[in-house]
């Protein structure tokens, strides 16, 4: 049997390329003493919540294990997992789209909103929005689109880019919000304090009367479940569920990869998600809808399965395990380099160590050459991530495929051959000691670390010299 | 008990003084330590950068050169790590595989100094004596790629004169990453400032690990900083005696 290899992301459309290097636009962030502070502040706090509810749980490592399997034999068995989620949910009175990449599913969402005469849609905390770059594209069509996740209105009010997966808006704190809010925020209170309830009390009133008079919502969704056509939610305010059952269409945008086989199957996912991403031990909302029901709730219900590169990702065999992921975070927030350089840095969605393997992965490495660069290898994602992806391994795979610069490649063959002939490498050994004369400042690319860091000294005798005189 | 010495081209050549003590340590504990001819690198720096082809005949050399002896010692968690998560991963995708058969064997025989002490030779009081105020910098491949766990410390705490005070943070990379430092030079050394920030709180003056390549990263940022704190490796504290 062959392998179908997809196609890459397409080019000009969604959040998956940066501008810039990660390096480039690591150093501006690092810059930035606010960021650094918010972001120390807001990830030590949900690593410590977070450790202490999976603490609470004897069997952590056996629901990581069944997790990490649940999702190799989705994964295995892809096709014929989401045909079957297509003919439940096509059963239960949905209807099921198929889109390849960006550009599609954003035509196929803008023209069943434009079918239904809504000038506005409310849209549900989606990452695969996001990636596809939606809002824009409705915006495009004269269609509103408003975000109903507190965190992603703040970002959508502030023209902003999410900068963490769970925590959009990990970046600002709550002056920066304010400000935000009296400049964007319609009909806004203009004495509104910084303080949270009182920011929050001006989002609820905002959104309360866009949910009332909104006929269309726009959703991604956690975990649609093959056996039974049930797609799942799972949110901690309530504007999601408000989302999912006042208007009278729902449109949800799906990767391929959230399918699982059975209903079974939430049984472990529901305690692994939010003891990992928000540290809780049960989210407060989790909403679960099959198809259309006459007379509660939607009764127009859409979903867009949206490829996006990620048959390409299925294809390698060491890199799928990327698509495993369940969008918790807690590789965000342990990870040492997103700590300090904050989600933007990343240039996607999809920021940190996840984004590090995903991103290169569904737009092709070229593209994203230097995100399988942007961590040191340290290993605390592997040990956060609840369904064990192996994070440095992938990281490492990419950079064996990613493209490298001419300087670099000569002298990495250069010190392959020295090494590998101990006589060269030995005549090495000994010219490292003209170190000692360099100075305290070297040329690029050492400049790097001799702007921080002094050289050791070079000893008088090698190692090997010592072993053969003594 | 017979020792081969993977000594590591870092040690060898820029920190030997932690290869001999290590040596030292093993020989007063009543081993033989061998040096086998013909060992070089072990490749992780073209693995970690990239570049698995051109480190595909170090990988050979290394289990040509490891092959003959039953236990292997390094004083390096991260070269370890590589011996015994990558050797044999680089050469199952070059389609390698009784390479990888081969570099599996030497990766089960082979040992970080921690846990050659205490896994294999039993021992968790060497008769050191240091008596300074040391921290313990444990390494992110020690920790998380070997899972070391506590084996550094329970060798530290025997050790006569010691004041041995915890590090706050411990467990957060101290930015190195091998070219990690030189191709996100400005990321590295914020992580470099927060972990010298840390070690500095202690008041010791040592900082210790089990890798000379994250040290040579620690100790050159507290050299920079003209701080009067050395490093020194984990080898050769347990080495010193009175």
């Amino acid at each position: 049997m062959t392998t179908f290899l997809g196609m890459p992301a397409p080019r000009g459309v969604g959040h998956l390329r940066g501008d810039e290097s990660f390096p480039a636009a690591a150093k501006k962030a690092l810059g930035n003493d606010q960021l650094r502070r918010n972001l120390n502040h807001a990830t030590t706090t949900i690593r410590g919540k977070s450790g202490r509810v999976i603490a609470e749980l004897p069997d952590w490592e056996q629901l990581r294990l069944a997790g990490s399997a649940i999702k190799a034999d989705t994964m295995a068995r892809l096709p014929e997992l989401i045909e079957e989620l297509e003919s439940r949910v096509t059963a239960a009175g949905g209807v099921v789209h198929w889109a390849a990449d960006a550009n599609e599913a954003n035509t196929i969402v803008t023209d069943l909103v434009r079918a239904t005469g809504s000038p506005r849609v409310i849209k549900i905390k989606s990452m695969a929005t996001q990636e596809i770059g939606l809002n824009e594209a409705l915006e495009e069509a004269g269609i509103q689109p408003v975000e109903t996740d507190l965190a992603e209105l703040i970002v959508q009010l502030g023209k902003d880019q999410p900068s963490h997966i769970l925590v959009p808006a990990i970046h600002r704190n709550r002056t920066e919000i304010r400000d935000i809010f009296l400049r964007e925020m319609p009909g806004v209170d203009p004495a509104l304090t910084d303080d949270p309830p009182v920011l929050a009390a001006a989002a609820r009133r905002y959104l309360r009367e866009t949910f009332l008079s909104t006929s269309v919502a726009v959703s991604g969704a956690n975990f649609g479940i093959a056996e039974t056509g049930t797609l799942a939610v799972v949110e901690s305010e309530g504007n999601g569920r408000m989302c999912l059952t006042l208007p009278d269409t729902l449109i949800t945008v799906m990767g391929i990869e959230k399918v699982l086989p059975t209903w079974r199957d939430l049984e472990v996912f529901l305690q692994l998600l939010p003891r990992s991403s928000t540290g809780e031990r049960m989210n407060p909302y989790t909403s679960m809808w099959t198809g259309v029901v006459p007379g509660d709730g939607p009764q127009n219900f859409h979903l867009v399965l949206l490829d996006n590169g990620r048959t390409k990702v299925l294809a390698d065999e060491v890199g799928r395990q990327a698509l495993h992921c369940i969008r918790c975070s807690a590789c965000l927030n342990v990870c040492p380099v997103y700590e300090r350089t904050g989600g933007h840095a990343y240039g996607s969605v999809y920021p940190g160590p996840i984004g590090a393997i995903l991103s290169p992965q569904l737009t092709g490495v070229e593209d994203n050459a230097s995100l399988p660069y942007a961590s040191s290898l340290c290993g605390a994602c592997f040990d956060a991530c609840p369904v064990r992806i192996d994070i440095p391994a992938i990281l490492v795979h990419l950079r064996n495929q990613a493209p490298h610069p001419r300087s670099e490649r000569v002298a990495m063959a250069a010190a392959a051959y020295t090494m590998d002939h101990p006589r060269l490498y030995e005549a090495a050994q000994h010219a490292a000691k003209l170190s000692r004369y360099a100075g305290k400042r070297l040329p690029p690319p050492l400049s790097g670390w001799t702007a921080s860091r002094d050289l050791p000294e070079p000893p008088a005798e090698t190692f090997r010299d010592w072993w053969e005189d003594r | 008990m017979r020792i081969a010495l993977f000594v590591t081209c870092l040690a060898d050549t820029m920190f030997p003084q932690a290869a001999k003590a290590t040596v030292l340590l093993l020989e007063r504990l009543g081993h033989e330590v061998v040096f086998p001819p013909g060992q070089t690198c072990c490749g992780q720096m073209h693995i970690n950068t990239g570049y698995q082809q051109q480190a595909l005949p170090l990988i050979q050399r290394h289990v040509k050169t490891f092959q003959p002896y039953d236990v292997v010692v390094a004083p390096s968690g991260s070269c370890v790590g590589s011996v015994r998560h990558q050797h044999a991963m680089v050469a199952s995708a070059a389609g390698d595989e009784r390479l990888a058969l081969r570099a599996t064997a030497v990766a089960e025989r082979t040992y970080e100094l921690s846990e050659l002490l205490i896994d294999v030779l039993k021992i968790e009081d060497v008769g050191a004596y240091f008596p300074h105020r040391v921290t313990y910098h444990p390494t992110c491949h020690s920790l998380r790629v070997l899972r070391v766990g506590d084996k550094p410390l329970r060798l530290l705490r025997n050790v006569r004169g010691i004041d041995l005070v915890e590090l706050p943070a411990a467990e957060q990379c101290c930015g190195f990453g091998g070219t990690f430092a030189l191709k996100n030079a400005d990321t590295s050394t914020a992580m470099l400032a927060d972990k010298m920030g840390h070690v500095l709180e202690t008041g010791a003056s040592v900082c210790t690990a089990g890798d000379a390549s994250c040290l040579m990263h620690i100790g050159g940022g507290l050299s920079r900083l003209e701080s009067g704190v050395r490093t020194l490796h984990l080898a050769e504290i347990l080495a010193a005696t009175s």
